[in-house]
């Protein structure tokens, strides 16, 4: 069994610093890390390593040279290999463009039974790139995934609503993207980065390898631009300070909202 | 000269980082205040290989190295030095000395659970009447056909009581004085042997600290670490090794303090402004700064020496003595810089103060490091 | 795609959600919002509703101001599958062009969205909060955090139609419920077969009660860092009791794992904006601020009273909040005697 997990490098973002000036992250000084949700994804498809015999797990990631590191990672946590997409031509890709860049090495690496992805990633919140690689497959999606049960050939999947959940089931091959409530990633093992930093466990691909048209991906394959970006304007406040021991400042505070008609 | 660390060690840093955030500073305080020893954490380290990082994956270790064990050390000591010494005193002090003085089959039957981490290690030299005195010890070991019968008692055993094997020092032949010590390898369930009392500690109060009591325990011969009469240079050798651990312990709980308290001066307000802004902290915080970066180079340069086969006999023990006391210093301008708060349970910075005392104690006290610095420099 | 191309691209649409019936509070936002810039481009508001025996709805859509309703009726859309529901709105899109599409950023938009967009290749804005038209080139402008709030970003799909985006809910007000108000309604049974979905859902579980609705509170007693630890969220909840209100979360804390995702208000959380808005231990990071700076009356209780917290608070402690809360909770209780005291 093939299972392939999408993981993306992401700055740290409880740690980004923004220039107010520019608008721009600092990125300087900000630690690269494996995005959350991906590494839950990643954690389910070691489980279903573990639980099973011969399955093969492999990390693939689209990015800049140094997103070989989460790879590396990936590996020390259990993966089998890694599969970085490098290439100048992948730059400034949207989720359109990474989607289509993704699904393409996904049927260079031929056969497989699951996708995994993350619901979403810090950096952009989009959650967009696993369904439309699953699009660009032809496979069937289940999103916001927080329970998982393989059944010979078939998945049944709890799927998060706001008011309630789904159960689903569906067929192999399919693409699942996996919440943070799926599971609890495990860290990697200390042996594991040893080994994950020998050989070649990661293979870096460009767009040529992978034979896809140059127009198709990075900026030039991108149907959105970022036209800006600000930081966020607050509204300020009249602030009334209540003063005084907590009793009188809780005190000062009931008679406030009740003399507002809040309370 | 290359000050530049791995990428190997430093994703160990990035992981141990991670782990000792989300698993052990978490329980930190609490194991303290009730002095539990944090087996279930522990077990993660198992786990993760983080109990047998500098020995070959064939002897069940991590395949690592020593610079990496320093950093993991480190690491978790920032949060919580309990486990800081736990992890230091199983890998120093217990599988070193078999992974470098026992036999093949000493390692497979020890050295691979230790490193593992299915069992837990000690090490157990002191004794109440010798102390830094260790040719003092009184505890003897007698052979007895295909057996050593071991008879005496060892006081204040980091992990005494939870370890599952303990390189255990006695006297073979008492006319030799230091050449009459022999090393053995204990496990928990030999006859005769059997865990005293447990220490009360000030400081790393959720590492368990016993006496362990030997009354015809009986030992195969087999379990003899290293020759007859070689014990004591063994216990040397070892101590030589588990100084960088415990200096890293110190530089950890000094980094961690340092931390808190730059975190905490940044939010605390006086005279309408930040402590952070008042230069007569700055000059503190500066001092401290570097004093612990001094330590760090101190402990890497032992670690490096020991990783390169280099002497490091004399680096450690410089180490040592710097980083405890940089550790004690810190960690009391840490608590005078918190104020009130940095006296109360409520903020992480007495603890370390506490914890900060016994790396100028254990393994060596300062005044040991500095004879063995003055009998290298005088030599 | 030319721009003789773009041209034949006109309309705005909405894709209405429905589930077991009842519109989602976020499509009748969608549908001021959509009003305002279908009215902006002159042109016509379409909202698109599939489903099963909803034709109450189809209605509604028309009297909160659309122009067209598209009503496909299926049984096999009665409850949402990703690849029903893709393939009716792709086929409708290729057939009718709308220049932009407005889909709620909800769990089931945000499965759809990508998905739609994929297959007509086209870009697609994930969880706006802020729209506008450039009406030079019909662009729309679609305002997006990113990286966890920090940063805000305009985004423009400017070659390729429909212009997609998904919306946070709560963002826009809700639009006015017009009785008088006309439109069509094109009633159509899309052709749709049971091996159309491979994703099939087996079972519908609702968690109504348990379920915490933020963005519905009058009231929101809302913990960050200065809790200290997961414990103080249990006096939060019993002033939230006491107020009739839910519980908020900053990020950081929802991070730690202190509390559930679920409650976590910010740009990368919830937008609410309730009548009362108490932030205990919150400092006010920029990503937290911006989720409830709309809230009608802002409580900040903090030890540090240069919190950027209190430049959005109207009422303002200086204080321990595990000394200050207790003290609300039972001056909650004598409330009459306090009012009567003052007088």
């Amino acid at each position: 069994m093939n299972i392939i997990v999408c993981i993306k490098q992401v700055p740290d973002t409880n740690e980004v610093k923004i220039d107010p000036d520019k608008g721009t992250l600092i990125r300087e000084g900000v630690p690269s890390i494996i995005n959350p949700d991906d590494k839950n994804a990643l954690e389910e498809a070691l489980r279903i390593k573990d639980e099973y015999e011969d399955v093969r797990v492999i990390a693939l990631s689209m990015g800049p040279a140094q997103a070989e590191l989460a790879l590396i990672e990936a590996v020390a946590m259990g993966a089998d290999e890694g599969i970085l997409l490098n290439d100048k031509a992948f730059a400034g890709s949207d989720t359109w463009a990474t989607s289509t860049a993704l699904a393409e090495a996904i049927k260079n690496i031929g056969e497989f039974d699951i996708i995994f992805c993350g619901q979403q990633a810090i950096d952009g919140d989009t959650g967009q790139v696993g369904p439309q690689i699953a699009e660009h497959l032809n496979i069937p999606q289940i999103t916001y995934v927080e329970g998982l049960k393989l059944e010979a050939s078939k998945v049944r999947a709890k799927r998060r609503l706001e008011d309630g959940y789904f159960i689903i089931e569906a067929e192999l091959p399919l693409l699942i993207t996996a919440t943070k409530a799926l599971n609890q990633p495990r860290y990697p093992s200390i042996r594991g980065i040893y080994e994950a930093f020998k050989g070649d466990r990661i293979k870096v691909l460009t767009a040529k390898d992978l034979g896809i048209e140059e127009y198709k991906v990075g900026l030039k394959g991108s149907p959105t631009r970022v036209s800006r970006s600000f930081t966020p304007e607050l509204k300020a406040g009249d602030l009334v300070m209540i003063e005084g021991s907590p009793k009188e400042q809780a005190e000062g505070l009931i008679v406030k909202l009740r003399e507002a008609r809040i309370i | 000269m290359d000050f530049t660390l791995s990428k190997e060690q430093e994703m160990v840093r990035k992981v141990m980082k991670e782990f000792a955030e989300k698993e052990v500073k978490p329980i930190a305080a609490d194991i303290d205040k009730r002095g539990r020893f944090p087996r279930e954490n522990v077990e993660k380290m198992a786990k993760y290989n983080m109990l047998g990082i500098p020995f070959p994956v064939e002897y069940g270790g991590a395949g690592g190295d020593d610079m990496a064990y320093v950093i993991a050390v480190e690491e978790i000591s920032k949060v919580c030095a309990t486990t800081g010494v736990i992890l230091s005193a199983h890998t120093s002090l217990a599988c070193w000395p078999i992974f470098t003085y026992g036999t093949e089959e000493q390692k497979q039957n020890y050295l691979i659970p230790l490193a593992r981490g299915e069992k837990l290690g000690a090490f157990a030299l002191t004794e109440p009447n010798a102390g830094t005195d260790a040719a003092g010890i009184q505890t003897v070991a007698v052979l007895d056909g295909n057996n050593y019968i071991l008879n005496g008692s060892k006081i204040f055993i980091t992990n005494g009581g939870q370890a599952d094997i303990y390189i255990v020092f006695a006297k073979t032949d008492k006319t030799k004085g230091t050449r009459g010590i022999s090393a053995f390898i204990v496990e928990k369930d030999r006859p005769g042997f059997s865990i005293g009392k447990i220490e009360d500690k000030m400081g790393i109060r959720a590492s368990s600290t016993a006496e362990l009591i030997f009354r015809d325990c009986i030992i195969p011969k087999e379990n003899l670490l290293g020759k007859e009469g070689k014990g004591f240079k063994i216990a040397m050798s070892t101590l030589d090794g588990g100084r960088i651990g415990i200096a890293a312990q110190a530089l950890g709980i000094g980094e961690g303090a340092l931390e808190e308290t730059i975190k905490f001066i940044k939010e605390r307000q006086q005279f309408g402004r930040p402590l952070a802004k008042f230069q007569g902290l700055q000059w503190m915080i500066a001092d401290m700064a570097t004093n612990l970066e001094a330590a760090r180079l101190l402990v890497y340069r032992a670690a490096f020496n020991k990783m390169k086969g280099l002497p490091y006999n004399k680096e450690a023990a410089m180490a040592k003595l710097f980083a405890a006391n940089t550790a004690m210093d810190v960690t009391t301008k840490c608590v005078q810089l918190h104020g009130g708060y940095g006296y109360t349970k409520d903020y992480p910075v007495e603890r370390m103060m506490r914890d900060a005392k016994i790396t100028e104690i254990y393994e060596g006290t300062s005044q040991v490091q500095q004879m063995v610095i003055a009998a290298n420099v005088l030599k | 795609m030319v721009n003789s191309a773009l041209e034949e691209y006109r309309g705005v649409w909405v894709l209405a959600e429905q589930r077991e019936g009842q519109l989602l509070d976020v499509s009748i936002e969608l549908l001021g919002e959509g009003r305002r810039i279908a009215d902006k481009l002159n042109t016509q508001l379409t909202a698109i509703l599939l489903g099963y025996r909803v034709d109450n709805l189809a209605g509604d859509l028309i009297k909160y101001g659309a122009d067209t309703v598209i009503y496909g009726v299926n049984k096999l859309l009665d409850t949402y599958t990703t690849e029903a529901y893709t393939k009716v709105i792709c086929d409708l899109i290729r057939g009718r062009k709308p220049e932009i599409i407005l889909i709620g950023a909800t769990n089931i938009g945000r499965d759809l969205g990508p998905r739609i967009s994929s297959r007509i290749h086209t870009g697609l804005t994930a969880d706006c909060t802020g729209l506008d038209i450039d009406l030079e080139n019909r662009r729309l402008l679609q305002t997006r955090p990113a990286f966890g709030g920090n940063l805000m970003a305009t985004i423009i799909c400017p070659n390729h139609r429909p212009q997609m985006a998904t919306v946070r809910p709560g963002v826009f007000e809700k639009a006015k419920y017009d009785d008088t108000r006309q439109g069509n309604i094109e009633k159509f049974t899309p052709n749709l077969k049971e091996e159309d979905i491979r994703a099939r859902v087996v079972e519908v579980v609702k968690e109504k009660g348990s379920e915490l609705k933020l963005e519905e509170a009058s009231v929101i007693v809302a913990g960050g860092r200065g809790l200290g630890g997961p414990e103080g969220f249990k006096l939060l909840e019993e002033l939230a009791e006491k107020l009739g209100g839910v519980v908020g979360a900053s990020r950081a804390v929802v991070d730690a794992n202190w509390i559930d995702k679920s409650h976590q208000v910010g740009q990368t959380g919830k937008t609410v904006r309730p009548d009362l808005y108490i932030a205990c231990g919150i400092s006010g990071a920029v990503q937290h601020l911006a989720g409830m700076q709309n809230s009608k009356y802002i409580v900040a209780i903090n030890k540090d009273k240069d919190a950027p917290i209190f430049n959005v608070a109207h009422y303002g402690i200086v204080g321990d909040l595990y000394e200050v809360l207790p003290e609300l909770i039972k001056a909650l209780d004598n409330i009459d005697e306090i009012m009567e005291n003052i007088k």
